[in-house]
């Protein structure tokens, strides 16, 4: 204990941080619903000392990076559970972060006064998602090199700038040693220095103008008395921060920190998948799940809007998020009587949800292997004749099953087979075969007449037993008239 | 700061004290400073814009290799490799060649989102395995999202040779 007062006697730690500490909070504020933030900056401070280790091996050079990452691994002791431990801390701060701005959305937090702190937290968001990215590119696999491809194929959709900007994320004209060891120097450096300098304001701000108060229904925010009834309030009713409300960040902080522990020694490190060489193309390259709703919208929006989306639509949404404060700083806090707030959220979820879970099936994808590895079931081949099986081979043959599937296997790209002779007359198919259309290329070039007539054959005994028959909407003309 | 004297209201043009002097100086000082360093940064960080355009050309192997009327998975080293590139710098393409002298020299990045073109001989298209663009035998759009068709190489022959102008990753904005 003397020696503790012989370091108070100089430090004086007391004086400079207990106010801080135990400066009043509102008692409503105490809340389960108040520890989101708190749980970020913890793991934030896990994925800085897992970094810290993680870098004392990592070789940033491409020839170097897939190898040593295979060496944590498998071969330096616990390296493994370091990686591990890093990548489920990297999802688990961007979904807590995630969750974080949720509630402080919903609980009205961002208005009068905390307007700064919403646009502090909003860069703290763009800056985890960098480093969810750079971090990304680290791991130096096959999905990190097309995953920047995509990135650069992206930028390169800049009018007049594009390719400039693309050789100055790359560090040159290709993807090479430049590439990963700027990434390196943005992943470790950089935005790491961003995020301190950020989360020291972003906490700096909530000393200043306060803890959010629990929003009641009713009780609007007004810029001119706003902050004399929170004072009041606080004065009235507080409690102290340290410990009556951070006892409750200390528990949740502490299971969140257990659960990455578990994820990590459960599920272990995630990848590297396949060494970044690009001759190796037998790739289907997919982002972390972070980024799969972005690369499922990719596929799903109209081509023709694509360029305008990828480069207005991201400053729109961020534009959007800043000026959030400024269009609704004041009223109502409470979400109980902000229904429109509420449906944004549902909404917004949901869409990204959708958006991820489809990323992660990607139907839009022909299934690279669906001719060679998904045979078509031995009951529609059953009884066919022999002009109908040759057709059947053909349809494997030709890459068909790539994007049609037959008794649920094969790609989703275009429309299931099964049934197709009651959509389709034998007209429409061969068609249809010769001339493509609605997304599906032409094979009039790739099929000899007697190919395009086994097809055929065969396509036209693909029917359920109970369905008509595919007939022509006009009368076919009768040569006798 | 004051630089004028003690019990100056608004001070005609002040007279230039020694302190008012070297506060000036240090400013002054420390601007050139940063700007002395601030100009070989920005020099340093951006020259990989300037290296644009570089390209070079580079042999992808005799003729003899690319069978008539097929296309073949080629690749080259990239021109402007550094030792620790690894095999990173190993860059394939895609050479289609018509007959005799006649090429065509794609590039494997699909001209949506740059993703890996892969090559069916037995139904003649490029299928991407990233958003499902398809292109015909001759590069030309068949399906999908893809804005264009696929980038194509400048190439020629030399000395039995076929050599391909690369060593840039294609984007929209600067196909190949």
């Amino acid at each position: 204990m003397r020696m503790a007062d012989w370091f108070e006697e100089r430090l004086q730690l007391k004086r400079l941080i207990l106010p801080s500490a135990t400066h009043p909070v509102p008692r409503s504020s105490a809340s389960w619903w108040y520890v989101f933030g708190s749980a970020t900056l913890i793991i934030f401070m896990l994925q800085i000392v897992t970094g810290i280790c993680l870098a004392l091996v990592y070789v940033p050079s491409p020839s170097g990076a897939y190898l040593s990452l295979e060496h944590l691994n498998y071969q330096q002791p616990l390296g493994w559970f370091l990686r591990a431990l890093h990548f489920w801390g990297s999802n688990f701060m961007v979904a807590m972060m995630s969750i974080h701005m949720i509630q402080v959305f919903l609980f009205g937090a961002y208005k009068y006064p905390r307007e700064l702190t919403w646009i502090v937290g909003v860069f703290l968001l763009l800056c985890t998602l960098g480093m969810a990215f750079t971090g990304q590119v680290l791991r130096w696999d096959q999905d990190a090199y097309w995953g920047l491809g995509i990135g650069v194929a992206m930028i390169g959709r800049a009018p007049l700038i594009g390719a400039d900007l693309v050789h100055l994320v790359l560090g040159g004209a290709i993807i090479g040693a430049e590439t990963l060891t700027r990434f390196f120097a943005l992943h470790v450096f950089v935005i790491p220095g961003l995020l301190f300098g950020l989360i020291g304001i972003h906490l700096l701000l909530v000393l200043k103008v306060g803890v959010n108060e629990w929003p009641m229904p009713g009780r609007l925010v007004d810029r001119a008395t706003y902050r004399e009834r929170y004072e009041e309030e606080v004065k009235k009713d507080g409690v102290p921060f340290f410990p009556v409300a951070a006892r409750k960040d200390m528990v949740f902080g502490g299971v969140v920190i257990l659960a990455i522990l578990a994820c990590a020694a459960l599920f272990g490190p995630y990848g590297p998948n396949g060494p970044a060489d690009p001759t190796l193309i037998r790739t289907v390259p997919r982002p972390d799940f972070y980024f799969l709703s972005l690369f499922a919208l990719f596929a799903l929006l109209p081509p023709y809007t694509e360029t305008f989306l990828i480069l207005v639509g991201p400053v729109v949404a961020i534009a959007l998020l800043l000026a959030l404060p400024f269009l609704a700083g004041t009223g109502e806090k409470s979400f109980r009587r902000r229904p429109m707030a509420v449906v944004s959220v549902v909404v917004i979820l949901l869409a990204l949800g959708v958006l991820t879970y489809l990323g992660a099936k990607s139907p839009w994808s022909p299934l690279m292997e669906g001719w060679s590895g998904t045979p078509i079931p031995i009951d529609y081949i059953k009884g066919r004749s022999p002009l109908e099986l040759q057709g059947a081979l053909v349809l494997q043959n030709k890459q068909c099953r790539n994007c049609h599937s037959l008794g649920g296997g094969g790609g989703l790209r275009g429309p299931a087979l099964d049934g197709i002779a009651s959509r389709l007359t034998r007209d429409l198919l061969i068609r249809q075969v010769l001339q493509g259309g609605g997304n599906m290329p032409a094979y009039g070039k790739n099929l000899s007449p007697a190919e395009v007539t086994a097809l055929v054959a065969f396509l036209d005994t693909l029917r359920w037993p109970r369905d008509p028959v595919a007939r022509s909407p006009v009368a076919p003309a009768r040569p006798d008239r | 700061m004051c630089d004028h004297g003690v019990g100056g209201a608004t001070p005609p043009p002040a007279p230039v004290s020694r302190r008012g002097f070297l506060f000036n100086l240090g400013i002054a000082l420390n601007a050139l400073a940063a700007l002395l360093i601030g100009v070989p940064l920005v020099g340093y960080v951006a020259s990989a814009v300037r290296r644009r355009g570089e390209q070079a050309w580079i042999s992808l192997g005799p003729l003899a290799s690319f069978p008539e009327r097929q296309t073949r998975l080629a690749s080259y080293t990239n021109p402007f490799r550094v030792p620790w590139d690894g095999k990173t710098a190993n860059i394939p393409c895609w050479v289609r060649r018509l007959d005799g002298e006649r090429f065509q020299v794609f590039a494997i990045n699909c001209t949506h989102l740059g993703c890996p073109i892969r090559w069916f001989q037995e139904s003649g298209l490029f299928m991407c395995p990233c958003h499902g663009g398809v292109f015909y035998e001759d590069g030309r759009h068949a399906s999908g999202p893809p804005p264009r068709p696929l980038y194509q190489y400048e190439h020629r022959i030399t000395d039995g040779q076929l050599w391909v102008r690369g060593g840039q990753i294609p984007t929209l904005s600067e196909p190949v």
